[in-house]
């Protein structure tokens, strides 16, 4: 079995980069099955299931998606075997990605476009920096010189990814990310497999449900801005 | 970063049309220095071509076809190489002319602010209003930005291929906009439906229902008809200046 995550932010096409690259595995009849990961709602799902694969969707409700989605891991491996699946594809929800829970040993694929600005690739921390490959999508739309210095801000923070331009429109790029999810290495188990980044301590009061403001509710690990 | 591989010429090993059918031109050289035009109507192929060859098609597109490098498959980073330009692309970021390009410049490892003043001047040669360094590159106006662009795609990006979808409409001077790219000893491939552009390169690719169909040289006749063309079009563009910067035409 193949596992691989797939992260970025919210819009950057992830959902549209991926249908375009599974249907090309489909065209070699490889199995796949893909898990998706959000928050509150998402429709991904069926978008996913209009292919005609197996798909799981985790809502992770009140709790972090990442913490969830590592929380969740083996379920979701285990849940691909039964459907006799090759290759396992989880997509996160997209939101904050201080946490990007890459796993090493899976393949982990970051989607960024060119239109996030020209610091979104030293500002997005882990699920840019350990990712080993990253997809730049919507260079259609911006000039060739916008092109090349949004490639090289990446190559700055990510010296070793693989860069692949995607078109999520045509899927112009699926071909060459089909070879890469191919060539990507197998796994059996995830137990005991770690990630590739901690992910930072979340333990306030807030994590647990608090909704009014003010020091004398803030109990836990509190930072303030101002010491 | 200067191209490791110089690039000689580029090969187009023929594919399939729409129908599944061999289109029928089964092999195509272009040599560096030469302009070549896709002619055809919309959704013959011409985009689809032009995307064969930015992503260096190994027979793993929809119409099958194989791009070679000097005869070979070529190993190194595409982006290197091609660079593209096309009526849908825009500016998107937020800084000035000058900045803009002292930052292109430095990811390309050209470390020069002469470089700012000539991509500007070459670049003012194309559009009609001038472009100043202190402008933001996201205010410029159609015109400004395409000419900014192809006057940045012969200085800075250097690639030796260039792609270009349609800037017929662009306002600027594309006439002299091709020359600009095809001096510098690039291949340039464009599409178009401007008989001027499809007259002033040496060859044109016909293309019908996605597949190479013919290639034809510019003849004789056709050289002489593009001088009057550009004569027209000259005319054009003067006529389109005056205009816009409150001419009249009166009677003689």
């Amino acid at each position: 079995m193949k596992f691989i995550t797939i992260a970025g932010p919210p819009s950057c096409g992830k959902t549209a980069v991926l249908i375009h690259t599974i249907k090309r595995l489909l065209e070699d009849d490889t199995k796949v099955a893909v898990g998706k990961i959000d928050c509150l709602e998402t429709d991904d799902g069926e978008r996913y299931k209009d292919l005609g694969i197996p798909v799981i969707v985790g809502l992770s409700g009140d709790l972090c998606p990442d913490h969830y989605y590592v929380s969740n891991l083996e379920e979701i491996l285990t849940w691909a075997k039964k459907n006799q699946a090759e290759m396992t594809i989880l997509e996160t929800a997209g939101l904050c990605h201080r946490c990007a829970p890459a796993i090493v040993g899976c393949l982990s694929v970051v989607v960024i476009d060119n239109l996030s600005g020209i610091d979104t690739p030293r500002k997005i921390g882990p699920v840019l920096t350990t990712a080993d490959v990253v997809v730049i999508t919507k260079g259609d739309i911006v000039s060739q010189a916008e092109r090349e210095v949004f490639r090289q801000k990446i190559r700055l923070v990510n010296p070793e990814a693989e860069i692949l331009e995607f078109n999520g429109l045509t899927g112009k790029g699926s071909v060459r990310l089909r070879k890469i999810l191919l060539e990507s290495p197998e796994v059996h188990t995830l137990v005991d497999e770690t990630l590739r980044s901690s992910m930072p301590a979340c333990i306030c009061s807030y994590c647990t449900g608090e909704t009014r403001i003010g020091n004398s509710y803030q109990l836990g690990n509190v930072l303030k801005i101002v010491s | 970063m200067n191209n490791l591989v110089t690039i000689k010429k580029i090969t187009i090993l023929g594919g399939y049309t729409k129908d599944g059918m061999e289109e029928p031109i089964r092999k195509m050289d272009i040599t560096t220095g030469e302009i070549l035009v896709l002619v055809g109507p919309t959704g013959s192929g011409k985009s689809m071509l032009l995307s064969d060859i930015e992503l260096l098609a190994s027979a793993d597109t929809p119409s099958k076809r194989t791009v070679l490098i000097n005869d070979t498959m070529y190993e190194g980073c595409r982006s290197e190489i091609i660079a593209q330009l096309s009526q849908t692309m825009n500016f998107v970021m937020d800084t000035t002319v000058g900045d803009f390009l002292i930052l292109h410049a430095s990811s390309r490892n050209i470390d020069s602010d002469a470089i700012v003043n000539d991509v500007i001047a070459l670049a003012n040669t194309l559009a009609g209003e001038p472009i100043n360094p202190h402008d933001f590159i996201t205010t410029l106006s159609g015109g400004q930005s395409r000419a900014l662009m192809i006057a940045d795609i012969a200085l800075i990006s250097d690639s030796p291929i260039v792609l270009v979808d349609e800037i017929e409409n662009a306002g600027i001077d594309k006439l002299q906009a091709l020359q600009v790219l095809s001096d510098k000893g690039k291949i340039v491939i464009v599409a178009s439906h401007d008989p001027v552009i499809m007259l002033m390169a040496k060859r044109r690719v016909v293309m019908r229902n996605g597949g190479m169909n013919k290639v034809l040289s510019t003849n004789q006749k056709e050289t002489e008809l593009l001088h009057e063309l550009i004569s027209f079009d000259k005319n054009m563009f003067s006529l389109r200046e005056s205009l816009r910067t409150s001419g009249t035409i009166e009677i003689a």
